[in-house]
């Protein structure tokens, strides 16, 4: 296994923008995406805030420019949107010589449809509304949707890790290429709002009913979010010749073996995936310029990942934000939404705040990023995503 | 790349969970699904934990202590898993409970455990084991991406040992959803005559089957897996030949040196067409078999397969229950597996070592 893996192109949609443009202003602008709940019903409405993305379905529909000849979920839909503008960003040329690849990540898949259904489903009576939106629940239809929409047919796969899916696809996309399975890969996810998972959450206790704080002392919870966030990763040879953003210079996935929804209290995981990252990419910690946190604004996360931080980087924290107070958690498509940002605090300079922030934490000795620091030569930047089922992945982003 | 086959554990619908060989009899389908025989759960998990937790965790984390026990490993160093349909059953208690009482008075427990990489999860709390944990969703690529991803770390000198497992389960809900849909024969037919008649449908299957992956040859090792291959919605069944003759091409191989072709064959005349086509286009002298008639028809399928194949190398004998046509070959040492489920594809090839 040898060889570089470069960013060619970056695709996002997210409470905060369609696209990477519009993503861009509202950070620069502190504007957050996070508000009411509008899309469906659900009687936990007014219990909290969404980063939810204002276009419904038949917009949503309008923008990807898919045809009619199959039925797209709303997970699709954003899935589709975000890996086109990833692809084209790329100046991908369909049918040239380069063995092309989908790595998507999705936890939600087409439950937003099968909830609707799913008293149908149970009772197995004669109403078949939802039979022909049957298979489009499972997570592998929203990546061959995005896959037939691009023509993409050389390797395609999903990932289903929950709230690091999407980093891990795209580290499994790099692999692939460093193993040469493949040249290069659309690598990412995307997730949509439902009322399964507000629901699940919900009983887990740990939704803030207002925006989130991440990092902050009185932190009360996290927001569920929704959107999609894709990159193109190619090889040196593919790469030769177009227009490269970054490399993609580490990664690193652990489990944290501690219990299936609440990190460690150390944060080892985090930890250990934060540090092979930097080993793999070469990289010391005094090198990093900017840390894109986990940060979903819960008791349990920011305390472990702030104390990984912390024991990694000793005396020496690099600036650091969690953009989930912009744009929600997005779940799956976590990783690869802030992958995108990290990619757009490289070359445009900026970290990013971490909005809602009054009081470090007691425990910790480190304070967020608060209002968005431009004109910076940012050359490496670490994105982290932590995962129910105690998965820790990271990501290294560095300039050429 | 390669890897070594260096431990398994099957629970299936056959006798298979007790000990890696090839059972002396043969369980039938009953209403067009063959359901897995399952241990004791209180062998393997603590009874008060295993009463709260869900059928395919269950299934998952039984199977993949049975392998770790088969290979001789206390801990391995990456834990990697592929489901078609994930914790289905606990999706469906979470959102029934969610609509009976109308979003009210929720617990978490079966929501946490509907998330699809539970089962890779479990496994890892279980064995206090905080190496790579990937969990791979994605239909008949779910269990060939899960090997992909083990074979790779095992080539990058990233782990010695991967385990790796296929796992779905067949809810009731799901086996009635699927019937309306036609996946299933019209009439009931028992298993054992799932190729006889030539009509759409299968039967429905189910099962947890998981790998030692090692990057060396140990004293319990079945066979080598000398590679795993994903082809999506080919055109024809030229194209399917196609990239079977390079998939073996690129091993520096031509057909005839497959001694067994192992088809994923499941009596649906609509897609049976692609095994036959590949057996007589390519394989005419070889020996064949098919097993679907054993694990039914699942998206993780594939996982009953390649334990199939690695018992077949390690026995050194092809069971007649699974043997299609009358060719028998001398030379019993490399096997290739051809599956699909619905639009995904896959190659496998398998060495005696």
């Amino acid at each position: 296994m040898s060889g570089s893996v470069f960013v060619t192109g970056i695709g996002i949609i997210s409470a905060i923008g369609n696209n990477a443009d519009e993503t861009l202003h509202s950070l620069r602008n502190s504007r957050t995406g996070i508000g009411k709940l509008n899309h469906f019903r659900t009687r936990h409405a007014n219990s909290v805030s969404v980063g939810e993305i204002a276009e419904d379905n038949q917009q949503l529909h309008l923008r990807s420019a898919v045809s009619n000849d199959a039925l797209y979920t709303r997970t699709s839909l954003l899935g589709i949107i975000a890996a086109s503008e990833a692809w084209r960003n790329a100046g991908m040329e369909p049918g040239d010589r380069f063995r092309t690849g989908l790595v998507s990540a999705t936890s939600v898949g087409g439950m937003g449809v099968a909830e609707d259904h799913f008293t149908e489903y149970i009772d197995e009576g004669t109403n078949n509304e939802w039979l022909p939106w049957v298979n489009t629940l499972d997570c592998s239809d929203s990546t061959e949707r995005i896959a037939d929409h691009l023509n993409i047919r050389d390797h395609i796969t999903t990932i289903s890790t929950a709230c690091s899916s999407s980093a891990n696809a795209i580290m499994y996309g790099a692999r692939l290429i460093r193993h040469g399975i493949i040249d290069r890969v659309v690598a990412g996810g995307t997730d949509s709002l439902s009322r399964f998972t507000v629901n699940g959450f919900m009983s887990l206790k740990i939704l803030d009913p207002s925006p989130c704080r991440p990092f902050d002392a009185g932190r009360a919870g996290l927001n569920l979010g929704e959107g999609a966030g894709y990159l193109v990763l190619e090889s040196e040879r593919a790469a030769k010749g177009k227009n490269v953003l970054c490399e993609l210079a580490g990664y690193a996935n652990f489990n944290d073996a501690y219990h299936q929804t609440a990190s460690s209290p150390e944060g080892t995981g985090a930890f250990l995936s934060m540090r092979k990252t930097l080993e793999l990419a070469g990289c010391d910690p005094s090198t990093v310029d900017y840390i894109n946190a986990h940060g979903t604004g819960t008791e349990i996360n920011d305390l472990s990942e702030g104390l990984a931080i912390q024991r990694l980087f000793g005396t020496t924290i690099p600036p650091f934000s969690s953009t989930k107070a912009f744009t929600g958690h997005t779940l799956a498509a976590a990783g690869g939404i802030e992958a995108v940002l990290s990619v757009l605090a490289l070359k445009h300079g900026i970290i990013f705040p971490n909005l809602h922030f009054k009081t470090t934490m007691p425990e910790l000795r480190m304070t967020p990023v608060t209002e968005p620091l431009t004109g910076k030569r940012i050359r490496t930047v670490l994105s982290n995503s932590f995962g129910f089922g105690g998965n820790t992945s990271s990501l290294l982003f560095r300039n050429l | 790349m390669e890897a070594f086959i260096s431990g398994l554990g099957l629970i299936s619908p056959q006798e298979t969970y007790r000990q890696n060989k090839f059972p002396d009899s043969l369980r039938l389908s009953e209403n067009n699904l063959l359901r897995c025989v399952e241990p004791a759960y209180a062998d393997f998990l603590n009874p008060v934990m295993a009463r709260r937790m869900g059928r395919v965790i269950k299934m998952g984390i039984a199977a993949a202590m049975i392998c770790l026990k088969d290979a001789g490993v206390e801990k391995p160093d990456a834990i990697i898993t592929g489901t078609g349909l994930g914790c289905l059953g606990e999706t469906e208690k979470f959102l029934l409970s969610v609509i009976r009482d109308d979003e009210q008075f929720l617990t978490p427990t079966s929501f946490i455990q509907s998330i699809q990489n539970s089962v890779a999860g479990q496994i890892a709390l279980q064995l206090g084991c905080m190496e790579h944990n990937f969990t791979f969703v994605h239909k008949g690529f779910s269990f060939e991406s899960a090997l992909l991803d083990a074979m790779m770390l095992l080539d990058a000198d990233e782990a010695t040992m991967a385990l790796t497992g296929g796992i779905d389960e067949m809810t009731a809900h799901n086996f009635h959803i699927y019937q309306k849909l036609g996946h299933w024969k019209e009439k009931v037919i028992p298993s054992d005559l799932l190729y006889s008649e030539k009509t759409p449908g299968t039967i429905g299957g189910e099962g947890s089957a998981f790998f030692m992956l090692t990057k060396e040859k140990t004293l319990k090792t079945y066979a080598k897996l000398c590679g795993v291959s994903q082809l999506n919605r080919p055109e024809s069944n030229e194209e399917i030949a196609q990239y079977t003759n390079r998939f073996l091409e690129t091993r520096g191989l031509s057909f005839s040196d497959t001694d067994l072709v192992l088809l994923g064959c499941n009596g649906d005349s609509g897609t049976d067409h692609h095994y036959h086509a590949l057996r007589e286009t390519c394989f005419n002298g070889t020996a064949a078999g098919r097993f679907k008639h054993l694990c039914g028809e699942y998206q993780t399928s594939s996982g009953f397969a390649l334990w199939l194949a690695s018992v077949i190398l390690k026995e050194g004998c092809i069971p007649d229950i699974i043997r299609m046509g009358q060719i028998k070959n001398e030379r019993l040492s490399r096997i290739l597996l051809y599956n699909s489920y619905e639009n995904n594809h896959s190659l496998f090839l398998i060495e005696k070592c």
